[in-house]
């Protein structure tokens, strides 16, 4: 019997959300080898499915003082490293007619005892800054909160790793881990491109599948207590707000809108799932939102709304607990020595704006196991900016695209103006890691398919560019277009009234009324010769 | 009100989509006077091919080679969708019809068949269709030569060509996705004469500067040395607009080899064509137009039946009165059904809406869940006689009509019926009008 392919490392990373990607970056500036496995895409996870709050800590004063701390001590400190991926936009807490007057009354209270600076401004000012704040708002106070893009932070987190020669598995899942004792003796993966799983010795594992830690961990029949919690965003087709604007209250939903380039992230909900496989957005969440946000904000009432997504918070603690909202969201490293292993951990819960300081708690555990001493950098190493990390900044493909406005360099995405230039160096760098690219990995770095037509337009300019390029040798390139409209229209369903619907109605009638792109999939293939008598047998249908 | 502005009139069409423009051509074909109001609507977008029916059902997608032998299966299995409400014989009158208009007004369609035809569209799928415009009835040819059954299939050699900056279209997307179906396909680039400098083209300028006899001359001529043995040449939709007949002609010369036209995604010329040749059309037969107008009232005197309508969007505003009257104002994207969180209304009358219960029923997971959308079916139910229903299941208003995909229980973007569902469902509420009218006046 042949062995099977392996890989060897001293640590390995499981999960490429915002903390194993900072993991990753932590152990390599500190010298360690690692390699990362993530099972779909970088941010496929939660790190992509916020709303991207670098938060002050001021939400969480009454509920969960030490992760407000957390949350002041971190944002401060990637304000100061991270600066290139944070918008320091400054927020408010609103409280309406009808608000909890104590909460509002204790409110700076509460942040003065958490060390978080707060200052009451005049409800006339508030409203002549932000037009858009309700006229019946009673109190404003002003935070230093501030929006910071996770996609960027992470695939620099993850570029600068590897220029320190840590390793990244894109679409690798982890799907075993071989245990021996007390050790964990090597964990198998395997790739959704197909093949034979791979089996990674590694001296540390670190578990950083953030909801799906517990089922990670269950590989290794280690138990984690952990419920699951579905939030709901969505997003505005023109901005409201340049603040970020918090309802000054209890948390709660709906209670939190986010400036996001030339649109808005309002948000979000709070729903106890069971399951991971089946995170969407419901027409119920997006009611909800829109009903409590619109107290805050009366424009959303009419706004027009061109996308939604869902993600989970994986809560650690009692899965008793009737309301998911006070469930610590703090973060929690286990490491699994109760279990009876000595090489794995699990890091999990928190936020994004904690994602350093749970790579660095993370990477202490690991490098103390590991007999390394050198110390965590990562509070005062600013992190490189990469060029090519930075396309999912709005405006910026369309800054590049003015300046370097070359003959034969068109848009592909007019919504989000993104030229081809753009698309080009994303895949080449994919291409130049060892990757093949997918439409959906353009989607993900980059601002493509984010507008108004969420992809039904630019995705057919990009696939033909890419077809002219020569990245596409078969039909595949048809499939791609679905796939990545396919996506973003569930991302829209929940949302689909008014000016959207009509957008909707528009894109369907070009991709089937007119291509007929649902006739390629299975139905056709299917269909095969019927047994109908009404069969119409001179057709031939196409592939 | 001066004596030259004409106010009233025998029928008001509301709608100049598909529906709208298809209801006021057969008006005036039947010597009503008629007045159409709407913009462009979806035929701005469409494809310059005229589907009838295409696929059914369409939750199995299956595609059929005779739209009349699908229109038999749709009345047996759908009686309630309005195309099966429709007699066959009338809907091919009303093709006959309608494409001899177009023909009169310059835009030629290849003679109408018993059978739909298959088009190369330019993602490289195949679209199946029944009116196919001359300029792209050769790639219709070719297809039926490689489907044919006993010939030595050898298939046609064919060059596609495009043009750098033409974003939505790549002729080797075309000839890659289709290489197993269509091996004789190899493709080509050109840079567009006079736009070498320009990034983005638009088939709309182009189409108009091929109109011009030297950039015609120019393109062909960067085409000419790419031909190889090449036994046709497809091309983008950018064959002139007004003077489509004439540009394919040239380029046929030219090459000395058939040359199809290949639909692209919008902003299309073939929609620009079809506009322009219906409007040509309403102005020979005496149809008023009122483009840029929409109908913000429409109001019925209890007593005489008669409609008024209160024009927007016309200096100072006009007040129209009609004896009859025509909604074709489409769905969602046409403006003739307004949905917000709650629901689903009828935007001029607020007529009730045949709908799912939720919102949350309104839409599939799957985008292209082969069962369509639900919203997709919801619309106005109407009698008989294409009158939308009241709340209480009778006709609104006895004279009031509606044709079009306004209409519940289709999904003309699933079945490929959209101008078959205009066409057929404009014939025959025509018919039923002029009934009613004459019928009022004795
Ligand atoms: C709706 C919502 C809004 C939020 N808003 C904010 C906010 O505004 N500010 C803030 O600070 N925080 C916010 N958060 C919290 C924040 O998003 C998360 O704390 C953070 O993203 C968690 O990152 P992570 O890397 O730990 O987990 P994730 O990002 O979930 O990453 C886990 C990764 O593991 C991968 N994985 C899972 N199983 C396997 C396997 N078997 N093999 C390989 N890979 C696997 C997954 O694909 C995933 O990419 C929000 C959370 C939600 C849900
Ligand atoms: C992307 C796309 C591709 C297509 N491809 C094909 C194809 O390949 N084959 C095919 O057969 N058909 C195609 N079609 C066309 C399709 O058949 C028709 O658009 C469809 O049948 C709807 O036609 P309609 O006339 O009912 O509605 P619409 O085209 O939506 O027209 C509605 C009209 O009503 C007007 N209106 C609404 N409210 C008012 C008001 N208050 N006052 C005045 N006017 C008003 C609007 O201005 C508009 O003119 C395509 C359409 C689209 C959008």
């Amino acid at each position: 019997m042949i062995s099977p392919p392996r890989i060897q490392t001293q640590v390995l990373i499981i999960g490429g959300g915002v903390t194993g990607t900072a993991l990753a970056r932590d152990l390599a500036l500190r010298g360690v080898d690692c390699v990362l496995v993530e099972k779909d895409d970088i941010n496929a996870g939660a790190s992509g499915r916020n709303h991207g709050l670098l938060h002050s800590g001021a939400r969480y004063v009454a509920g969960d003082r030490e992760a407000a701390m957390e949350c002041c001590a971190e944002g401060e400190i990637l304000k100061r490293v991270a600066a290139q991926a944070i918008h320091d936009s400054g927020g408010y807490f609103v409280a309406v007619e009808g608000d909890d007057e104590r909460y509002i009354a204790d409110f700076p209270l509460y942040c003065a005892r958490a060390g978080i600076g707060t200052r009451a401004v005049d409800v006339a000012t508030a409203r002549a800054l932000e037009p858009a704040l309700s006229d019946r708002a009673i109190a404003v106070f002003e935070v230093a909160d501030a929006s910071i893009d996770p996609f960027q932070l992470s695939l620099e987190s993850m570029a600068q790793a590897r220029s320190l020669g840590a390793r990244l598995m894109r679409r690798t899942r982890v799907v075993g881990l071989e245990r021996e004792g007390r050790l964990i003796r090597a964990v198998r993966v395997r790739s959704m491109a197909g093949g034979e799983d791979v089996r990674i010795e590694a001296a540390q594992v670190v578990n950083a599948a953030g909801a799906w830690a517990r089922e990670v961990a269950l590989l290794a029949g280690a138990p984690i207590d952990m419920t699951y919690s579905q939030g709901t965003l969505l997003v505005t087709h023109t901005r409201l707000a340049s603040r970020v604007v918090n309802r000054l209250r209890r948390p709660g939903n709906g209670d939190i809108l986010m400036p996001g380039g030339t649109v808005s992230l309002v948000g979000t909900t709070s729903t106890r799932v069971d399951a991971l496989d089946d995170i969407h957005p419901t027409t119920a969440d997006a009611d909800l939102i829109v009903e409590e946000a619109t107290r805050m904000l009366p424009a959303l009432a009419t706004m027009r709304f061109i996308r939604a997504f869902a993600g989970v918070r994986p809560l650690l603690g009692s899965p008793g607990a009737a309301d998911s909202r006070s469930v610590s969201r703090g973060f929690a490293l286990i490491d699994h020595e109760d279990h009876g292993l000595d090489n794995l951990a699990t890091i999990t819960g928190g936020k994004l704006t904690t994602c350093r300081l749970m790579a660095e708690r993370a990477a202490d555990l690991v490098c103390r196991r590991l007999g390394v001493t050198r110390p965590c950098v990562t509070a005062t190493t600013p992190l490189p900016a990469v060029p090519e990390c930075e396309w999912t900044e709005p405006g910026r493909s369309a800054r590049e695209w003015m300046r370097s406005h070359a003959s034969d360099d068109t848009l592909l995405c007019e919504c989000e103006m993104v030229p081809g230039s753009t698309v080009d160096a994303i895949f080449d760098a994919l291409r130049a890691a060892g990757d093949t690219p997918t439409l959906t990995d353009l989607g993900l770095r980059s601002r493509v398919g984010k507008g108004p037509c969420q992809g039904g337009f630019c995705a057919v300019r990009t696939v033909a560019h890419l077809y002219q390029r020569g990245d596409f040798h078969t039909q595949h390139g048809l499939a791609e277009i679905l796939d990545f409209f396919g996506e973003r229209w569930r991302g829209q369903r929940a949302i689909l009234w008014g000016e959207q619907l009509a957008q909707a109605e528009l894109m369907e009638a070009l991709h089937c009324g007119l291509f007929g792109e649902e006739l390629r999939g299975e139905g056709l293939r299917r269909a095969g010769p019927p047994a109908a008598p009404n069969a119409d047998p001179a057709d031939k249908s196409s592939p | 009100m001066t004596g030259e502005r004409r106010n009233s009139f025998d029928v008001a069409v509301i709608g100049a989509g598909m529906a709208g423009m298809a209801a006021a051509l057969f008006a005036a074909q039947r010597g009503l006077s008629c007045i159409q109001v709407g913009s462009g609507g979806g035929v701005l977008f469409a494809s310059g091919l005229l589907d009838l029916l295409a696929v059914h059902p369409a939750a199995e997608g299956r595609q059929w080679q005779s739209p009349f032998a699908a229109l038999a299966a749709l009345a047996r299995e759908q009686p309630d969708h309005p195309l099966a409400r429709v007699d066959p014989a009338s809907i091919r009158t009303a093709f006959e019809t309608f494409v001899t208009a177009l023909g009169e007004a310059g835009l030629a369609y290849a003679p109408l068949d018993e059978r739909n035809r298959k088009v190369l569209t330019s993602i490289g799928t195949l679209k199946t269709t029944f009116g196919v415009p001359l300029s792209m009835v050769a790639g219709a040819n070719a297809l039926d030569a490689l489907d044919a059954p006993n010939t030595p299939n050898t298939p046609p050699r064919c060059l596609l060509v495009d043009f750098r900056g033409l974003r939505e279209f790549s002729a080797r997307q075309i000839a890659t996705t289709l290489a197993d179906r269509w091996p004789g396909l190899c493709h080509g680039r050109i840079e567009f004469p006079g736009f070498e400098d320009v990034p983005e083209l638009y088939a709309a300028h182009l189409a108009r500067a091929l109109e011009t006899g030297e950039t015609r001359d120019r393109t062909i001529a960067l085409i000419r040395p790419m031909l190889g043995d090449a036994q046709l040449v497809g091309l983008p939709t950018v064959l002139g607009l007004g003077r489509c007949r004439e540009v394919h002609a040239a380029f046929e010369a030219g090459l000395g080899v058939p040359v199809f036209e290949i639909p692209t995604m919008p902003t299309s010329v073939p929609g620009l064509r079809l506009l322009g040749a219906l409007e040509t059309v309403m102005s020979a037969r005496g149809v008023r137009r009122r483009r840029l107008a929409s109908v913000r009232a429409l109001a019925f005197d209890a007593n005489t039946g008669t409609a008024t309508l209160d024009l927007d969007g016309v200096p100072g505003g006009e007040r129209v009165s009609a004896r009859a009257v025509v909604l074709a104002t489409g769905r969602f994207s046409g403006r003739g059904l307004t949905a917000d969180r709650g629901g689903v209304r009828e935007s001029i009358l607020g007529l009730p809406v045949h709908q799912p219960a939720s919102r949350e029923a309104w839409h599939q997971r799957d985008f292209l869940d082969p069962s369509g959308h639900a919203i997709n079916r919801a619309g106005l139910r109407t009698d008989d006689a294409w009158r939308p229903l009241d709340m209480s299941g009778k006709p609104a208003w006895p004279r009031l009509f509606a044709v079009g995909s306004i209409l519940a229980d289709q999904d003309w973007m699933r079945s490929k019926c959209g101008s078959g569902l205009a066409i057929a469902t404009a014939w025959a509420a025509m018919q039923q009008l002029a009934d009613q009218l004459h019928g009022n006046t004795g």
